[in-house]
C-alpha cells in the first residue's frame, strides 16, 4: 500500500466519522464542530486530487465563514433537544425501513461493477507546474461563464431577500443620527435664563 | 477562446432583463411610498420589453448559445411569451391586494421579476448546471416571496415548509443528475440523448440516477406522492404570491421537465413512463379526493392544482410529439384558468378581509351575477366541463395517452375528474342557490374589471376555437423536439 492511499484511507475514515457524528451528536455545538472537522477532512482529499483551489477554498468559506456564523446562531438559540427528538422511535421503524433500503441499493448500484476502475479508470497524472487554478478560472470564465454569472444573481436574490425579510423599521425606535448630533449649535443645548440673583438675605426675618 | 457578440443574441430578453431588474432595484430606493406605482409600472415595461424582445427575436431556428448552455428554440420561445403574459396579468390582479396590505413594495416587484428571469433560464436551459441555477433562482426568490408577510404566522410556516421541502428536492435532483453524469459522462442535455441513443449502455446506474430526478421534479411540479407542501404553502401564502406561484411557475416547471425527460432522457423513456404512470393516477386520486374536504377556497384550489399536475404527466408519459404537445396546451389552459380563480379570491377581497374561504363565495349572484358568471367559468374549465378550454385540454390529453396505448389510464383520469366535478359544482351552487351573508360591495378597480373579464372569456373562448392554440403548441413542440 502506498502512502497515498494510506493517507486516503485516513481522510476517509475520519471524514465517515465526523459525519456520523453530526447527525448522532446530542449537542448541537458538538455537531458543528464535527461538520468542520468533516470539511477539513474532504478538503485533505481533495488536495490529493491536485484540487487545490476547491480544498482551500473550502476550509476558507465553509470552515472560516459558514460554519462560524452558524455557531454563532446555534449558540444564540435556545434548541430544546427533547423536542427535536419528540416521535423519533415512532418513526423508526418505517424510516429504518427506507434508509436500509436506499443504502443496499446505493451500494449495488455504486459499487465497483457499476464505478470500478476497469470502467472509470483513474485520471492520468498532471505534468509538473500544472495550476488547478488557472485551469479552473479558465473554465469558469469561458466556458462556465452563463451559471458562474447566475450564480451571482442568485446571491444578489439572497442579499435582497435577507435584507427584505429581517429590515424592519418600527415607527416608535429611537436611533441617533450622528450628522445632526455633528451640526449642533451651542445654542440648542444650553438655554441661557436671565434671572435675579436670589439673596437669601432678605428672607430672613 | 473567442468571442463573439452574436454569441449573446439569443439571450437578449434575458440581459435585457436582468439590467431593468437591477435598474428597478436601485431607482426603488428614491422612492417614496407616494410614488411606488412608478415601480409597478417599470416592472410591466421590462416585461413588455422582454416580450417584445423575444417576439422579434423568434426566428423558428434553434439557437445554441454560451457554449451549448442555452438554447432558444421555438418552444423556449412560444413558453416564455407566456411567461411574461402570466406575470404581467398577475401583478395587475395584485396591485390593490398588496396596496391594501402593505406589501407594495419595491421588493415584491424586484423578487417577481428575478424568479421570472429564473423561469426564462430554466425554460431555454440546453444543461444540467443551467437548469439547476434557474431553478434555484426561482426557487430563493419564491420562498422569499412567501415569506414576506412577516407578521403572519402561517405565511413564515407555509415558508419554511417551502424552503426544507424545496432544499432537499434541489438535492435529489442534484444526486441523479451527478449519476447520470457519471453513466453518460456529460452534463449537456443533447449530448446526453445522443450518448444514450449510441448505447444505453449501464442502465442501472441511470434508472439510479432517474428516480433521484424524477422524484426532485415531482416536488417542484407538486404531484404526489411529493405533494406535501402545495397546500400549506397556497393557503399560507399571501394570495398575490399564491397566484405567481400557482401559475407561472407551473409553466417554468413542466419546460424543466419537458428538457430534462425528453430531450435528455428520451431513449430511456419506458423507465421514466412507469414512474410517471404511478404518480400521475396517485396525484388526480389524492387531488380530487382531498379537495372535497376543504373548507378554504385556496386550500381547494391546492388540491385542484395536484390532481391537474397529475393530468399533464398523462400527456408527458404519451411520450410522443402528441402527447408533448397536448400537455403544453394543458399547462396553458390550466394557466389560464388558474390566473382567473385566484385573481378571484384577490378580486373579492377588500381591507382587512381575506376571501378565502368556501362560504365567502355564497350568493356571489346575488350580489354581482358578472362574477359570478366569470368564476363558473373558471370553475367549468377546471372540471373539464364544455364549452370552456378545460374541456378540450382534458380531451386532448385523454387523447393523446388513448393512442398511445393507455386506455385504463384515460379511464382512471375520466372517473377521477368525475370526482373533482363535484367540488368545482359545489362552489357554483353556493354561488347561485344560496343567500349571500356577506353584503360589502365588490369594487375592483377598471383594469381588474376589465382584464378578469378578458381573462374569463378567453377560457370560454379558447374552449370553443381551440384549434389556433393547440397548432401553436403542436407547430413549437415539432420544430423544437
Amino acid at each position: 500500500m502506498s502512502f497515498a492511499v494510506v493517507v486516503f484511507y485516513f481522510f476517509a475514515a475520519i471524514l465517515l466519522f465526523a459525519a456520523f457524528r453530526v447527525i448522532t451528536t446530542r449537542n448541537p455545538v458538538h455537531a458543528a464542530l464535527y461538520l468542520v472537522l468533516a470539511f477539513f477532512t474532504a478538503a485533505g482529499l481533495w488536495l490529493m486530487l491536485d484540487a487545490e483551489f476547491l480544498a482551500i477554498t473550502l476550509v476558507l468559506v465553509y470552515v472560516g465563514a459558514v460554519m462560524v456564523l452558524f455557531l454563532f446562531v446555534v449558540m444564540m438559540l435556545d434548541i430544546n433537544l427533547d423536542r427535536l427528538r419528540d416521535g423519533f422511535w415512532d418513526y423508526l421503524p418505517l424510516a429504518g425501513f427506507v434508509a436500509t433500503m436506499l443504502a443496499v441499493e446505493m451500494g449495488i448500484v455504486l459499487g465497483s461493477r457499476n464505478f470500478g476502475l476497469s470502467i472509470v479508470p483513474a485520471p492520468s497524472l498532471h505534468p509538473a507546474g500544472y495550476s488547478n487554478t488557472k485551469e479552473l478560472g479558465g473554465l469558469l470564465y469561458t466556458q462556465y461563464v452563463y451559471p458562474f454569472e447566475l450564480a451571482a444573481v442568485v446571491l444578489l436574490v439572497a442579499i435582497v431577500a435577507a435584507i427584505t425579510l429581517t429590515m424592519r423599521r418600527r415607527k416608535n425606535s429611537k436611533y441617533q443620527n450622528p450628522a445632526e448630533q455633528v451640526k449642533i449649535q451651542r445654542g440648542e443645548r444650553v438655554r441661557m435664563v436671565e434671572m435675579a440673583s436670589d439673596q437669601p438675605s432678605s428672607t430672613k426675618s | 477562446m473567442n468571442f463573439a457578440l452574436t454569441d449573446l443574441m439569443p439571450l437578449l430578453p434575458e440581459v435585457f432583463l436582468l439590467a431593468a431588474t437591477c435598474f428597478i432595484l436601485i431607482l426603488d430606493l428614491f422612492l417614496s411610498q407616494d410614488q411606488r406605482y412608478i415601480t409597478y409600472i417599470l416592472t410591466l415595461a421590462a416585461l413588455a420589453g422582454c416580450g417584445w424582445l423575444t417576439f422579434s427575436t423568434a426566428t423558428g431556428i434553434t439557437a445554441y448559445a454560451m457554449h451549448g448552455m442555452f438554447v432558444d428554440d421555438l418552444l423556449s420561445d412560444t413558453l416564455k411569451l407566456m411567461l411574461y403574459f402570466t406575470v404581467a396579468i398577475t401583478l395587475v390582479y395584485s396591485r390593490e391586494y398588496l396596496r391594501l396590505r402593505g406589501m407594495f413594495q419595491g421588493e415584491f416587484f424586484v423578487l417577481v421579476l428575478f424568479a421570472t428571469l429564473g423561469m426564462m433560464v430554466m425554460i431555454s436551459a440546453n444543461h444540467f448546471l443551467t437548469l439547476y441555477m434557474g431553478l434555484e433562482l426561482m426557487s430563493l426568490s419564491l420562498y422569499a416571496l412567501v415569506a414576506l408577510q412577516r407578521d403572519s404566522a402561517i405565511a413564515s410556516e407555509a415558508a419554511m415548509k417551502y424552503f426544507v421541502l424545496g432544499a432537499l428536492a434541489s438535492g435529489m435532483l442534484l444526486y441523479g443528475m451527478s449519476m447520470i453524469y457519471g453513466a453518460t459522462d456529460s452534463l449537456e442535455l443533447p449530448r446526453i440523448a445522443l450518448v444514450l441513443q449510441a448505447d444505453i449502455g449501464n442502465s442501472m446506474v441511470l434508472v439510479f440516477g432517474l428516480v433521484f430526478i424524477v422524484a426532485g421534479l415531482a416536488f417542484k411540479l407538486g404531484v404526489a406522492p411529493f405533494h406535501m407542501w402545495v397546500p400549506d404553502v397556497y393557503h399560507g401564502a399571501p394570495t398575490a404570491v399564491t397566484l405567481f406561484i400557482g401559475t407561472a411557475t407551473k409553466i417554468a416547471a413542466f419546460a424543466f421537465v419537458l428538457r430534462i425527460l425528453v430531450q435528455g432522457l428520451q431513449s430511456i423513456s419506458p423507465d421514466w413512463q412507469q414512474m410517471l404512470v404511478i404518480m400521475a393516477v396517485l396525484s388526480m386520486a389524492v387531488g380530487n379526493i382531498a379537495a372535497i374536504a376543504q373548507t378554504n377556497f385556496k386550500r381547494m384550489l391546492a388540491y385542484s392544482t395536484i390532481s391537474h399536475m397529475g393530468f399533464l404527466l398523462l400527456g408527458l408519459l404519451a411520450a410522443d410529439i402528441n402527447g408533448y404537445s397536448s400537455a403544453m396546451f394543458y399547462i396553458l389552459a390550466y394557466v389560464l384558468t388558474g390566473l382567473g380563480a385566484f385573481g378571484m379570491i384577490m378580486l373579492l377581497s377588500r381591507q382587512g378581509f381575506e376571501a378565502d374561504r368556501i362560504e365567502d363565495l355564497k350568493g356571489l349572484n346575488q350580489r354581482n351575477p358578472w362574477y359570478a358568471f366569470l368564476l363558473l367559468l373558471m370553475m367549468f374549465s377546471l372540471a373539464g366541463l364544455p364549452p370552456t378550454i378545460g374541456f378540450y385540454a382534458k380531451l386532448a390529453v385523454l387523447q393523446a395517452v388513448v393512442q398511445a396505448g393507455y386506455t385504463w389510464l384515460a379511464v382512471v383520469g375520466v372517473l377521477f375528474s368525475l370526482i373533482g366535478a363535484f367540488y368545482y359544482l359545489r362552489i357554483v351552487r353556493l354561488m347561485y342557490f344560496e343567500n349571500p351573508e356577506d353584503t360589502h360591495a365588490i369594487t375592483p378597480t377598471t383594469d381588474v374589471q376589465m382584464l378578469m373579464s378578458a381573462n374569463g372569456l378567453a377560457v370560454l373562448g379558447l374552449g370553443i376555437l381551440p384549434q389556433p392554440l393547440m397548432a401553436l403548441c403542436t407547430y413549437a413542440m415539432e420544430r423544437s423536439l
